[in-house]
Order: C-alpha cells, then sequence, then structure tokens
C-alpha cells in the first residue's frame, strides 16, 4: 500500500489544537484512515485530549470518549462489552493513549485488559514524555534525555514495553513509526482484522518535547529507526518478525547508524555535546542500544 | 406471584441486580462485598444473567469499565466496599460528572489501618461529594426493593446519575433474612429499558469529556445539582409507585417510626436505623415521647423534611461516621440545615465506629441523655466519652 493509494477518507478534522508538526496527530490520521468511520475511541489524559479540541467542538468525525489517565484500557473494555451486548460487534474499539498513560499509570488496566483478551486495538503513541503536562519523565523517556524533571538527563533506561505486551500472549503487536504511514497503516489494518487483544506502539517525536524543529519530525522519527533506538516489527501468533529497515539491521544486512546522527538534532541531549561531548554517556547509550539487538537477535532472528 | 427468599444482603442484592437484567456487570472482589459479585457469577453460570460480566484487576478498572458500558447506552451494575470504594473515587466523579447511572452496591465497611472488615459508614460517606445519589438500607428487604428502585431512579431522564446503595458489612451483607421477590416480568414492567441520555455510536460521532471551559463547567455542576433536586421529588414517587405494585414501602428519603406526638426524633442509618425502631418501641413504652426518623437518603439531602420534623421536636443523631477534625457527617449536616429555620436542639452521638456493635439498649441510654438534658452542646462519642 502506498502513501497515494490510502484512503481518501478524512475521520481527522482539519483545526485542531495541536502543536504544529504533532507526531500524534499525522498517526491518528492514518489510523483512522486504517480503521473507518465504524470505530469508538477512548481516550485517556494525553495531548489528544488538547488536540481533539473545546467542548462543544471536536476534531475527530468518530465516536469519541475522554476517561482517566490510567483508565483508558478498562474503560475500552467496558466500551466493548457494551457495544457486544448490543450485537455492534463489527464495531472496532480504539484505546488512544500516551507513553505516560502507557507505560507508568495505565499499565495496570492495560495488563488487566490484555490477559482478558479484550477485543480491542490499543494504541501508544510514544513520544517518550508526558509532553502534555510539561515534558516531564516517563517510563519511555530515554536514558540521558532531559526533560522538566530530570534536568540533568535521566539516570535509567527506558522500559521495554513491547516485551511486557509480549509476554500476555495476546494475538497480535506491533511496533511502529509515524514517520512509516504504509507500516502504521498496515499494521493498524491487521489488527483491526483479528479478533482479542491488540497492541500497537507508534513512535512520535515531539517537537517541543525533544527540542527539534517542527519541520523535523518525520526524519527523527527515521533516525529513531536507522540508529536502531527503536525498532518496527510485527509480533503474531507468538512470533515476532522485524519490519523495514529494522528487519535488515536485525539480519545484519545494514548496519545501524551511530546514535549520535539522532541525539544531536534533539536538544533534550544537547547536554552530551554542550559544552563538552560526554563521550562515556554517549557510549553508554550505544552499548544499551546494542545489547538490545543482540537479545533481539538472539530471541527473534 | 411474589415468592420468598431467604438468603444474606450480599445474595439478594445480586439477586435483584440480575432481576434489573444489567446488561453489563464489571466487578472486583473485597471482603465483604465478595458474595455479591459471586452471586452474580453464579447467575451467570445458570444463564439468569444474561448480560456481560468483567473481572477487572481493580475497583478503579471496575468503575472505569462500567462508565465505558454506560456509555455505550446501556444498563450496567457494579458493587465494593470500604477501600475498593475509595479506589474508586476519581472514577466515582466521572461516572456522575458524566451523568452515566451506574448502579452500584457499597457494603460499609471501616476504612484501614489497621485492617478491620467490620460495620462503618465513613467509607461511603466520605464519597458524599461526588455527585452520586447516596442510599442506606436497614434490611434485606429494603436492599432488594432499593437496588431495583435505584436502576428506574438513576436513570430517569430528569435525573441521570449514578446510584449508591450502601449497607451495613455482615449485619446485613452476611445475615440471612426472608425477602419477598417478585416475578420477573413484573419487575420489567416496573423497569423499562434504558433511554441514554448521551451515548457513544457510530451513527453520531461525539467527542465526550473533552476541554471544558470555566462559564461552561459551571453549568455542568448546576445541571448535576438540579438532577440531585429532581431526585429527591422522584425517590418517594418511584417508592409509592412500588408500594401500589408490591405493597412494600420503606420510606422516601426519611422512614418515620412513631414520630406523631414525638417531642424529640431519633435521626440514625443503615443498620443501626432498624436497631433503632426496638429502642424507639422501648422508650415509647417507658413514657419518652421520641419517634425516629431514619435517614435513607444522604444525597440528595432531606434539608425540607428535616427541617419540618424540627418544627415539633428536638432531634437526636447518632453517626456511624467521623469527618476527623469537626464532626459525625449526619450531625453536622443537619445542623446545617436548621441553620436560621428552626430553634430546635440537636444532640449527636458518634457510635459503632470500627463495626463496634451498637445495640438498642446503647441507643436507649443515648437518647436518654439527650432528653434528659445530660447530652452536651457537642457530640458525644457514645462509650468513650462521659456523658
Amino acid at each position: 500500500m502506498a502513501i497515494k493509494d490510502l484512503p481518501r477518507e478524512e475521520c481527522y478534522i482539519p483545526g485542531s489544537a495541536a502543536c504544529p508538526g504533532c507526531p500524534a496527530t499525522m498517526a491518528m490520521r492514518t489510523v483512522f484512515k486504517a480503521i473507518g468511520k465504524n470505530m469508538v475511541m477512548i481516550v485517556p489524559a494525553c495531548c489528544t485530549a488538547v488536540i481533539e479540541s473545546l467542548h462543544p467542538n471536536t476534531s475527530f468525525d468518530i465516536p469519541t470518549m475522554n476517561i482517566a489517565f490510567e483508565a483508558a484500557a478498562a474503560g475500552a473494555s467496558g466500551v466493548e462489552a457494551g457495544l457486544r451486548k448490543q450485537g455492534k460487534t463489527d464495531t472496532t474499539v480504539v484505546a488512544w493513549a500516551g507513553d505516560g498513560g502507557t507505560y507508568d499509570i495505565g499499565i495496570q488496566a492495560l495488563s488487566g485488559a490484555l490477559e482478558r483478551q479484550t477485543n480491542f486495538i490499543y494504541i501508544c503513541y510514544n513520544n517518550e514524555i508526558y509532553s502534555n503536562t510539561g515534558i516531564q519523565r516517563s517510563g519511555a523517556t530515554p536514558y540521558a534525555a532531559w526533560t522538566t524533571t530530570t534536568v540533568g538527563g535521566k539516570t535509567e533506561f527506558r522500559k521495554e514495553m513491547g516485551e511486557i505486551i509480549m509476554s500476555h500472549h495476546i494475538p497480535y503487536a506491533a511496533q511502529t513509526c509515524v514517520s512509516y504511514p504504509e507500516d502504521l497503516y498496515n499494521k493498524v489494518k491487521k489488527a483491526k482484522s483479528i479478533k482479542g487483544s491488540k497492541y500497537i506502539e507508534i513512535m512520535a517525536p515531539c517537537p517541543p518535547g525533544w527540542r527539534f524543529g517542527m519541520e523535523r519530525t518525520v526524519e527523527m522519527g527515521t533516525m529513531a529507526v536507522e540508529t536502531g533506538a527503536w525498532a518496527l516489527y510485527e509480533y503474531e501468533n507468538e512470533v515476532v518478525t522485524f519490519n523495514g529497515k529494522s528487519k535488515l539491521i536485525l539480519e545484519g544486512k545494514i548496519k545501524r547508524k551511530p546514535i549520535e546522527d539522532w541525539i544531536k538534532y534533539q536538544g533534550r541531549f544537547r547536554h552530551l555535546f554542550i559544552p563538552k561531548k560526554d563521550v562515556e554517556k554517549i557510549k553508554a547509550i550505544e552499548n544499551h542500544i546494542d545489547q538490545k539487538w543482540e537479545r533481539y537477535r538472539k530471541c527473534y532472528l | 406471584m411474589t415468592s420468598v427468599m431467604i438468603d444474606t444482603g450480599n445474595y439478594i442484592a445480586a439477586k435483584a441486580a440480575v432481576m434489573a437484567c444489567p446488561d453489563v456487570v464489571a466487578a472486583y472482589p473485597i471482603t465483604p462485598q465478595t458474595t455479591l459479585v459471586e452471586g452474580i457469577a453464579k447467575y451467570l453460570h445458570t444463564g439468569e444473567f444474561k448480560g456481560e460480566y468483567i473481572c477487572v484487576e481493580s475497583e478503579h478498572s471496575a468503575m472505569a469499565a462500567c462508565i465505558g458500558a454506560s456509555a455505550t447506552g446501556i444498563r450496567t451494575f457494579t458493587g465494593t466496599s470500604s477501600h475498593g470504594l475509595l479506589l474508586m473515587h476519581e472514577m466515582l466523579h466521572w461516572a456522575a460528572l458524566a451523568r452515566l447511572p451506574v448502579i452500584m452496591c457499597n457494603i460499609n465497611r471501616v476504612v484501614g489501618p489497621g485492617w478491620n472488615i467490620w460495620a462503618d459508614e465513613n467509607d461511603s460517606i466520605s464519597q458524599r461529594d461526588t455527585g452520586w445519589i447516596q442510599f442506606y438500607c436497614s434490611s434485606n428487604q429494603e436492599i432488594f426493593d432499593t437496588v431495583i428502585q435505584a436502576f428506574k431512579l438513576g436513570e430517569h431522564e430528569q435525573v441521570s446519575l449514578p446510584v449508591m446503595i450502601s449497607y451495613n458489612a455482615f449485619i446485613l451483607s452476611h445475615t440471612s433474612m426472608p425477602v419477598f421477590v417478585p416475578e420477573q416480568k413484573e419487575v420489567d414492567d416496573f423497569l423499562p429499558k434504558r433511554k441514554a441520555k448521551w451515548k457513544l455510536e457510530v451513527e453520531n460521532p461525539i467527542t465526550f469529556g473533552n476541554i471544558i471551559l470555566p462559564n461552561e463547567y459551571e453549568k455542568v455542576r448546576k445541571e448535576m445539582q438540579d438532577a440531585q433536586n429532581n431526585a429527591k421529588e422522584l425517590i418517594p414517587t418511584i417508592a409509592k409507585d412500588w408500594k401500589k405494585r408490591f405493597n412494600r414501602f420503606h420510606g422516601g428519603l426519611l422512614e418515620y417510626y412513631k414520630c406523631d406526638d414525638a417531642e424529640y426524633v431519633l435521626l440514625s442509618m443503615g443498620a443501626i436505623g432498624a436497631e433503632s425502631k426496638v429502642a424507639i418501641d422501648n422508650l415509647q413504652k417507658n413514657g419518652y415521647k421520641v419517634g425516629l426518623a431514619r435517614v435513607r437518603v444522604i444525597r440528595p439531602f432531606p434539608t425540607e423534611e428535616i427541617i419540618k420534623l424540627s418544627k415539633k421536636a428536638d432531634l437526636i443523631v447518632i453517626d456511624r461516621n467521623i469527618s476527623v477534625g469537626n464532626e459525625g457527617v449526619l450531625f453536622n449536616e443537619i445542623k446545617g440545615a436548621l441553620f436560621g429555620m428552626s430553634d430546635a436542639k440537636v444532640y449527636g452521638f458518634i457510635a459503632g465506629l470500627g463495626g463496634k456493635d451498637v445495640t438498642f439498649g446503647d441507643i436507649e441510654i443515648m437518647c436518654k441523655k439527650a432528653i434528659k438534658g445530660k447530652a452536651k452542646d457537642h457530640q458525644i462519642w457514645y462509650g468513650l466519652e462521659e456523658v
């Protein structure tokens, strides 16, 4: 599926309150195209609660309910049961949450919903911070990144949500990135066709949060994949398949780019370069990514 | 034809809930609510309960799932207790502000630490500002009748609010009593299908709960207040309709017991409310002119009826709760209701916290202290403070 072949229909209405260059809106537009109008969306506290615009207006042409921060997956469980009871089984229920609402405060409800095999798609758009509240650290924030609550850079590595999800043995999970709309579209489309719990995580570089120019969102996403900081893969029937450039990196057909190529464009890592290059910390990030890929190769190659 | 079922408060509540035909039940177990959700699970197994049963991983998720389900326009039910209710707190506000008539039983239990599973009303009393309608029951029959009436009330187009039905741990939840149970058809006639105020549907893609500016938000709160006031009118109306159909009546906002010619009126709730009737019988037998107004509903608060009572009698209030740093909540709110409206004296007692037994004998002693003028003007901790 090429971009030009994506459905023309738009459920994402112009005039939203998103920042310029917002990856969440780009991703959402593609998700809406992949699922179509027959869906209901549950949104916990996250940027999307602002993006959707002010009551009584909306930027979405699909039924949407806001819910408390930690409650997306539980709320979606209820919506799914309610629709099913009314025989509306062809409607796709989508929980759409940020990384804070997924990795941290919402992980319990998410784990519960996956364990119950709730028939829904949980989508996490991961911008690696609490961006809506003003760029605070989350469980998805990478090592050494500046946030307003890790002023000297984060001292811990991020958790691997994908592996946590896979340990629930749901029928489908995937990692994708906003910079690859075809990949995103295909994965959402596939998730829609599968019954049971589906999880899709979208790497979503945030211009104000990561401190880069709003014109570079797509580039930051591509570089996340090409440096191996992020991987594109699918988990289906217990089997993990890597996609796109991530597949080539996994198979050793291409070498992943040095992490510096990615982080040097992001103000959140500026302290690693100015006033003096912090070789040790950059090396630590590099080593961590190498370890991750070694694990990937051992498990999934 | 009405049948008689002899069972505990929890199983009776489960029976009532199932007869109200909820489409979705989402619940998490907590002592002493457990047998309520087990009861529903049993009815699911036998096919008597035809809805969806979501066994969630926490009470927070139980309420979130009920909210999600209710938002699709259908009928929902859950039950909890104590810490479970407190974990739901955020979602209690959410359900009420979203105007979703989730119906819930709360089995009044002590809040820890230390761990204590006995009766105490601090759990639900501390949720009184969430916008939920709150009932307190004093018998298993009242639990049955109130659960079904609660669906009709909460789902009423002039109300559209969630309803909590509270009853005391063990004293009711685990005590068997005979209860009259109507036929399913009679319940169906009384309780038609829910017509939702708003719902999530593909044909009408609204966005619910997005950012709302101060002027609009204030109107939302005012509408909730209006809905509670509507409930104040509707609770007695629905109770009277139930009486007409089933010949059972537990009162409206208050249940009056031997209040004619009373110079003192005792106000109590829950299981102490039931025990109070025995105390009133004994006191009247001994010449004391004291009656009972058992408080069934604290939200909406029965302000007008309490003022009316105070025109003829002084009031004695027993609280099985304490707003620490102030007073028992019923005592405090009653005085608030009377301010500038009545010169009646109000005597307050705290009794039965932590599940401490409160017998009719204790209640008689409290009433006599008040009547003999030995009670002071501040609230007395019965059994802990010398009167």
